[in-house]
């Protein structure tokens, strides 16, 4: 016999109103087992958890079922209520009346019928179960930090003066991410290099932090507080610890690639650092443009490093790191507009893409900063259209936020280095932030056409050769318009990065339709991912300006912090256990388990199940042929009972 | 008074019950025929569950996981994908009609295809109408 409380949440109007609570507590009173059913405002409230604890004392309670919102939501916050008054947090049982019931019926007789069968499958499985201790664990205080954007430099940075150690991983040859291609930044247009490189050099120098340049995570096994991760150490076949960065090499290297830092706008030798300001100041050689690799001889690189650094033989290595917990900041790309041939990019040279636009700024870009076009002319007439391909219901339904922002900086740049004249072809103009809705009215007088409506096509001039026409809608005079301009610049949806699936699955992280990585809760937990001990920060998560970004980063170290701050942290005690007696030694347990918990005991002829590494998904009991092994929480009992009590009513 | 089924659904934790609780977050609307129990993983799911559902009167089961590839231990769904097919074709040997017995993968951030499969499988069950081939009482009055 169990002696069970019922507690019956309101939750203000948001169950009460589709859901009768007072008549589902009566209801509780009448279920087996039942001692005390019920109901009230707001169960998460002071009061309500006081008059829980008050029961459990009063009636000798020996279970809980708290009928109220997700135990997503709010499990924790009961099972320490209980734990408080007394009972082992396991003891708890959650009925999900709002987010599974009353959120999604307007009709109160079935959103009452259903609470109620929800909440007698509870009672059924609540009777059945059995209180657990929680494992207790140590922690590895370092910290991984994936991706050297301004996200990842200023978590590492974070963190390393707390005292922390961190490895920060980057898959480039230099730290520095988009932020570093920039020019300005907006609205106050400061130098991107100036306020960026300080933060690069910091991360080098820190005692604290471990930089990986040109490595990616191979690997990822273990758990919150004691993660083993795999790096893969790409081959740069330059000996860092020799190399005194002189860069004669680069200068004799006949080998010829595409800069992907300049946006393929020039080519870069073979050896090369990616700009003037990489961190670390070390050249790297790209197999796919060295002719050493290419064509078998060379060398020349080899022959005028007086410091022998260059290593034909080099192979990638890996290298191996325990960490207590991770910070993944990956950042985006920009989607390919190729396949949108209404704007011609790819096929027009006079189109460019935002990237393109803001290495043609810089004043370490291609052109040394010149707006000079892919034909070497200064354009006269320049369109700039937003939301190509973001906000739009065929491609990315999601704003990329920083457009706009960016869009206006363009124009302004357009008008300080150029007489050209220069158009913003807009949806809307969001400039949402601090500062930024000044710097929109800084920029209307400065001369900008403002043409409100989207750019629907861009094609060759038929009048001027070498002149392109964009096509628009004024959505404001209402009159179709054509704009002849020489250069047309495209301002495309952020998308994750293009290797977003394989980051996902190897930190296990969930992703979004567009494929964002998902946050725990999107309000109040967005850094934390449902894998404990992983947190995102940045543009990985949704797109957003370096401001957020720098938020984040800050608000994900702080998160990391409060786990590898602790020695000890306490894991969930929902682990699967073998009944020796029953176990017929198949070891289809052994094979199955993807974290290698369960392995044979020879000397007993039986599974065993390592606690540790188990995280309690069941699989094993589920293929267990003589039901030797029972997933604790979640056992055969307990699941048929509830299913015996969801179908009673 | 028409008929309305009972439906049992077997969700994980991670993909599927987040993106039932992301419907409901979302105020997505679906029919209240289905009942849901929570598992960390679809691989917990022993075929005998949904044999006990349907013997219990289940008019249908409506089993939910990550998608393959996606699942929060790494391979589980994987596992249950092969096992839940197997499971199929006996319910369809026992004389079931197999269009009871689903098994769908909804990530955490598909709300809507949460709401659109039940309102989906709810109205296929109605058409079926009420399951009798293996409900105890029935079962329990042939013999």
């Amino acid at each position: 016999m169990s002696r069970i409380g019922v507690f019956v949440c309101h939750c203000g109007h948001n169950i009460s109103q589709t859901v009768r609570v007072s008549e589902l507590a009566h209801f509780a009173a009448g279920l087996p087992d039942v001692v005390v059913a019920k109901d009230y405002r707001f169960m998460c409230s002071t009061p309500g958890q006081d008059m829980i604890a008050n029961d459990i004392r009063e009636h000798r309670l020996d279970r809980v079922i708290v009928t109220a919102c997700s135990p997503l939501m709010h499990e924790h916050t009961f099972r320490k209520v209980i734990e408080k008054a007394g009972l082992n947090q396991y003891l708890l049982t959650i009925v999900n009346i709002r987010e599974q019931v009353s959120w999604v019926t307007d009709d109160i007789e079935e959103g009452t019928a259903k609470a109620k069968a929800l909440l007698n499958g509870a009672v059924y499985r609540a009777r059945l179960l059995a209180p657990l201790s929680s494992r207790v664990i140590d922690v590895n205080s370092d910290v991984m930090v994936v991706g050297g954007g301004i996200a990842g430099i200023q978590a590492a940075l974070e963190l390393a003066n707390t005292g922390k150690k961190v490895y920060l991983v980057e898959k480039n040859s230099t730290i520095g991410g988009h932020m570093a291609q920039f020019d300005k930044t907006f609205p106050t247009l400061d130098c991107s290099a100036c306020i960026l490189t300080p933060k690069m050099d910091a991360v080098l120098q820190h005692p604290n932090i471990t930089l990986l340049t040109y490595c990616e995570v191979s690997e990822v096994k273990g758990y919150v507080g004691n993660f083993d991760i795999t790096v893969r150490q790409k081959a740069r076949y330059v000996n860092h610890d020799k190399c005194n960065a002189c860069l004669a090499c680069t200068e004799k290297c006949p080998g010829k690639g595409i800069s992907g830092w300049d946006e393929g706008l020039i080519k870069r030798k073979a050896i090369h650092i990616p700009f003037p300001q990489a961190v670390p100041q070390r050249p790297v050689i790209d197999r796919d443009s060295c002719t050493y690799f290419l064509k078998g001889k060379c060398r020349l690189c080899e022959k005028v490093c007086e410091q022998k650094a260059i290593d034909f033989e080099q192979h990638d290595s890996f290298l191996n790191f325990k960490v207590g917990a991770v910070i993944v900041a990956t950042g985006y790309d920009l989607m390919d507009t190729r396949p949108l041939i209404q704007y011609g990019y790819g096929k027009y040279p006079g189109v460019y893409h935002a990237l393109e636009v803001e290495r043609l700024f810089n004043s370490a870009g291609p052109t040394s900063g010149k707006v000079t076009m892919r034909d070497g002319k200064e354009p006269q007439a320049i369109a700039i259209l937003h939301c190509v391909g973001s906000r739009d219901k065929n491609n990315y339904e999601h704003c990329s936020r920083v457009c706009c922002m960016y869009s206006l900086k363009f124009a302004h740049l357009f008008r300080e280095k150029t007489s050209a004249d220069v158009y913003q072809l807009y949806i809307d103009i969001r400039a949402a932030g601090k500062g930024y809705e000044e710097f929109y009215n800084r920029i209307i007088e400065e001369d900008v056409k403002f043409i409100r409506g989207k750019g629907t096509r861009v094609a060759p001039s038929a009048d001027e050769p070498q002149r392109l026409i964009v096509e628009a809608e004024d959505t404001i005079t209402g009159k179709f318009v054509r704009l002849p301009v020489d250069m047309v610049v495209l301002s495309p949806a952020m998308v994750p990065r293009s290797d977003y699936k394989e980051i996902a699955r190897l930190f296990n992280l969930s992703t979004d339709k567009n494929g964002f990585f998902m946050e725990r809760h999107p309000k109040l937990a967005p850094l934390a991912t449902m894998s404990e001990g992983i947190f995102i920060a940045g543009v990985c998560q949704s797109p957003k300006d370096i401001p957020d970004t720098v938020a984040q980063a800050n608000g994900a170290a702080a998160e990391a912090l409060t786990i590898v701050s602790r020695q000890k942290m306490e894991l969930e005690a929902t682990t699967a256990m073998v009944n020796p007696a029953s176990c017929c030694g198949c070891q289809n347990c052994v094979r199955v388990c993807p974290y290698g918990a369960p392995f044979f005991n020879e000397q007993k002829g039986v599974s065993e199940i390592n606690e540790a590494l188990c995280k309690g998904c069941g699989l094993c009991a589920s293929v267990c042929p003589s039901s030797a092994i029972i997933a604790r929480h979640f056992t055969n009992e307990q699941v048929l009972a509830e299913m015996e009590g969801l179908m009673e009513f | 008074m028409s008929f309305e089924p009972k439906i049992l659904g077997i969700a994980c934790n991670w993909c599927t019950y987040t993106g039932a609780d992301l419907a409901g977050t979302t105020r997505l609307h679906y029919p209240q025929n289905l009942r849901v129990v929570r598992v960390m993983c679809s691989s917990r799911i022993n075929p005998s569950f949904i044999f006990r559902a349907f013997q219990l009167g289940a008019d249908g089961v409506l089993v939910g996981g990550c998608h393959p590839g996606d699942c929060h231990y790494n391979t589980g769904n994987l596992y249950a994908r092969r096992r839940l097919a197997v499971t199929k074709k006996i319910l369809e040997f026992a004389g079931l009609e197999p269009e009871r017995f689903r098994v769908e993968w909804i990530s955490a951030s598909e709300g809507n295809k949460f709401a659109q499969v039940v309102t989906e499988f709810t109205a296929q069950i109605k058409e079926l109408g009420p399951q009798q081939k293996l409900k105890i009482d029935e079962l329990l009055e042939k013999i």
